[in-house]
């Protein structure tokens, strides 16, 4: 599995208020909730994004509220994966139960500018940024999380299970 | 090697002699949580589910506490989705207007929650009942519903970082002001997928109150959990609240822990949070430049405890809320209203020009109930002072004690309660 797109740069600690706001919770909507995806500090985030687009984000991605409603917008936006040095624990755990591809790379997170062009191998955990031709290796997902991811989260994976 | 204490209640949960950190587990659940913004998604879920049912009607508790009394017709829909759910499948803990309060002050109340209890719930302040020398963290909405469905959660096995507390705090230095002294020293990902272990001769000086105010913000450090040893107050807390059997654990003396920090208690000052992150701390002593404020908000899962509410009430008491300060205090449950009914807390409070609620989580997260404008400054006794996170993005929170919170209402300018 391979994702390639344009990159949308952000910094240390986005927190899920910012991903999306509270404001906006009690929409069951998933594209009239992603319409709001990073507004309070990206206006135009939602106007540029295209599908594959990619995240580059820095320390602790995620933080904040357990609102499973922020990986949710991000994959609705059509991003294909968010490049992080690390993911706040909540967050990192909804990406892998609802399918939204995640990597952890701290000299990625660190390199990759804006508007780059980024591919990601999930399968090798190969990182390259097709702008700069420079090439970074994400920290590999124990077993048991590729088995998830491989089975598109946590709900296939547990019916598969109970097979 | 030995344990330690969130090791040893995941060891038990998934049936094994021993765990280590990094490996990954299966826990046995004693209790799936949720509250109205993360139900109705896990319902959702649920459908994809095989089974469809759910593991154990008593070991599920939904809580409606976001959006209620519901603020708009699609917070009304998103309640009324949990409640068919709850008739459904015959939950006995479903909380709804009347009965509900905010999910992790209620909980405990209710006796839900025990010591060595492994939890999980979708919010992350669901580490609030480590106070009660449980295990209990935060998860998605999918990870609840997988939760309602197996009885069960995967867990890596975290590390930990143990925080000695020493001595006792002086006047007016409460939790509220230790676990935001934390945060500064150790930043907002200081713990990150690590468990945070609390320990010391400084745990007795702590009530239950302050236990659980420590606990609910160990999530701002990115901790997987807080935990307290048990000892005689969470026993009476247990005893007085509960009927559940409940297990005690202790730490290994020769448990791992990846870093080691004392927190003189007897030092500490009341402590700030400017914006927008909880770690961004001062002294009170520190805040040199006055910070004129136009709200202060008193409640919340951290505090809107019935101590909570004295402390609020002793400095409120007799004065006058500053001209141009609005005033928002909010019980965390409908037993702590009526007690503070009891003790004549509310009245004090609506004397002083303050508005007082009934228990909603509300403002804290900017649903309803103190949405703060454009330029606006609110002091805050909640978790979080991210940007726009009570209301517009230009608008400022910062994180206090509820005596710092109440002291500035009287003033205007966020003020230290001892210089009243």
């Amino acid at each position: 599995m391979k994702a390639k797109g344009t990159v949308f740069r952000y910094g240390d600690n986005v927190d899920t208020d910012v991903i999306i706001p509270a404001r906006y919770l009690a929409i069951q909507d998933k594209k009239e909730l992603a319409s709001h995806c990073m507004e309070d500090i990206d206006t135009d985030f939602v106007k540029k994004v295209s599908k594959g687009d990619v995240m580059v984000a820095g320390k602790n991605f995620g933080c904040g509220s357990s609102r499973e409603h922020a990986p949710m917008v991000i994959l609705e936006s059509g991003i294909s994966c968010v490049i992080a040095e690390t993911f706040a624990r909540i967050f990192f755990r909804n990406a892998i139960n609802i399918g939204l591809p995640i990597v952890e790379c701290a000299e990625a997170s660190r390199e990759i500018g804006a508007g780059d062009t980024v591919e990601i191998d999930f399968d090798t955990g190969r990182i390259t940024d097709v702008t700069t031709g420079k090439e970074y290796q994400a920290r590999p997902f124990p077993e048991f999380m590729q088995k998830i991811i491989q089975s598109s989260g946590l709900v296939n994976y547990i019916n598969g299970e109970q097979k | 090697m030995g344990m330690t204490m969130t090791q040893k209640i995941l060891a038990e949960h998934a049936g094994l002699e021993e765990v280590q950190a990094g490996q990954l587990i299966e826990a046995k659940l004693d209790l799936v949580l949720g509250n109205d913004i993360t139900t109705p998604v896990a319902i959702g879920v649920m459908k994809d589910f095989k089974s469809g049912k759910v593991f154990d009607k008593d070991k599920i508790a939904l809580v409606m506490d976001h959006f209620v009394p519901n603020k708009d017709i699609k917070s009304a829909e998103n309640c009324k989705c949990c409640r068919e759910f709850a008739k459904e499948h015959e939950l006995t803990n479903y909380f709804d207007v009347g009965t509900m309060g905010i999910e992790h002050a209620l909980l405990p109340e209710q006796g839900l929650t025990v010591p060595g209890d492994c939890i999980i719930g979708a919010d992350s302040h669901t580490c609030t009942y480590g106070a009660l020398g449980a295990f209990s963290t935060g998860v998605g909405s999918t990870d609840m519903a997988a939760g309602m469905a197996t009885g069960k959660a995967w867990f890596k096995v975290p590390q930990a970082i143990r925080i000695n507390l020493k001595g006792k705090p002086s006047r007016y230095v409460s939790g509220k002001d230790v676990i935001l002294h934390i945060i500064g020293r150790i930043g907002v990902d200081g713990a990150l997928y690590q468990s945070m272990e609390f320990a010391g001769d400084g745990v007795l000086s702590m009530t239950m109150d302050d236990r659980f105010t420590i606990a609910n913000m160990a999530i701002e450090a990115g901790g997987k959990n807080g935990i307290f040893p048990v000892d005689e107050r969470t026993e009476d807390y247990v005893r007085s609240h509960s009927a559940r059997k409940w297990t005690a654990y202790e730490a290994d003396s020769d448990a791992h822990y990846e870093q080691e920090i004392t927190v003189d208690l007897t030092e500490l000052k009341s402590t700030v949070a400017f914006p927008h992150l909880p770690s961004n701390t001062k002294t009170i002593d520190e805040i040199t430049d006055p910070v004129s404020i136009d709200q202060a908000v008193i409640g919340s899962c951290t505090n809107g405890r019935i101590s909570d509410l004295r402390a609020a009430a002793e400095i409120l008491q007799g004065r006058k809320v500053a001209k141009n300060v609005r005033l928002i205090i909010i019980p965390a449950t409908q037993a702590i209203y009526r007690e503070a009914i009891r003790e004549g807390l509310i009245e004090a409070f609506i004397d002083a020009g303050a508005v007082v609620s009934t228990p909603t989580c509300g403002p804290c997260l900017g649903g309803y109930m103190g949405i703060l404008a454009e330029g606006e400054r609110c002091i805050s006794t909640t978790n979080r002072n991210f940007v726009g996170r009570m209301g517009h993005v230009k608008s400022e929170i910062y994180l206090s004690s509820p005596a710092v919170a109440a002291a500035s209402a009287l003033t205007g300018c966020i003020t230290d309660p001892a210089a009243l």
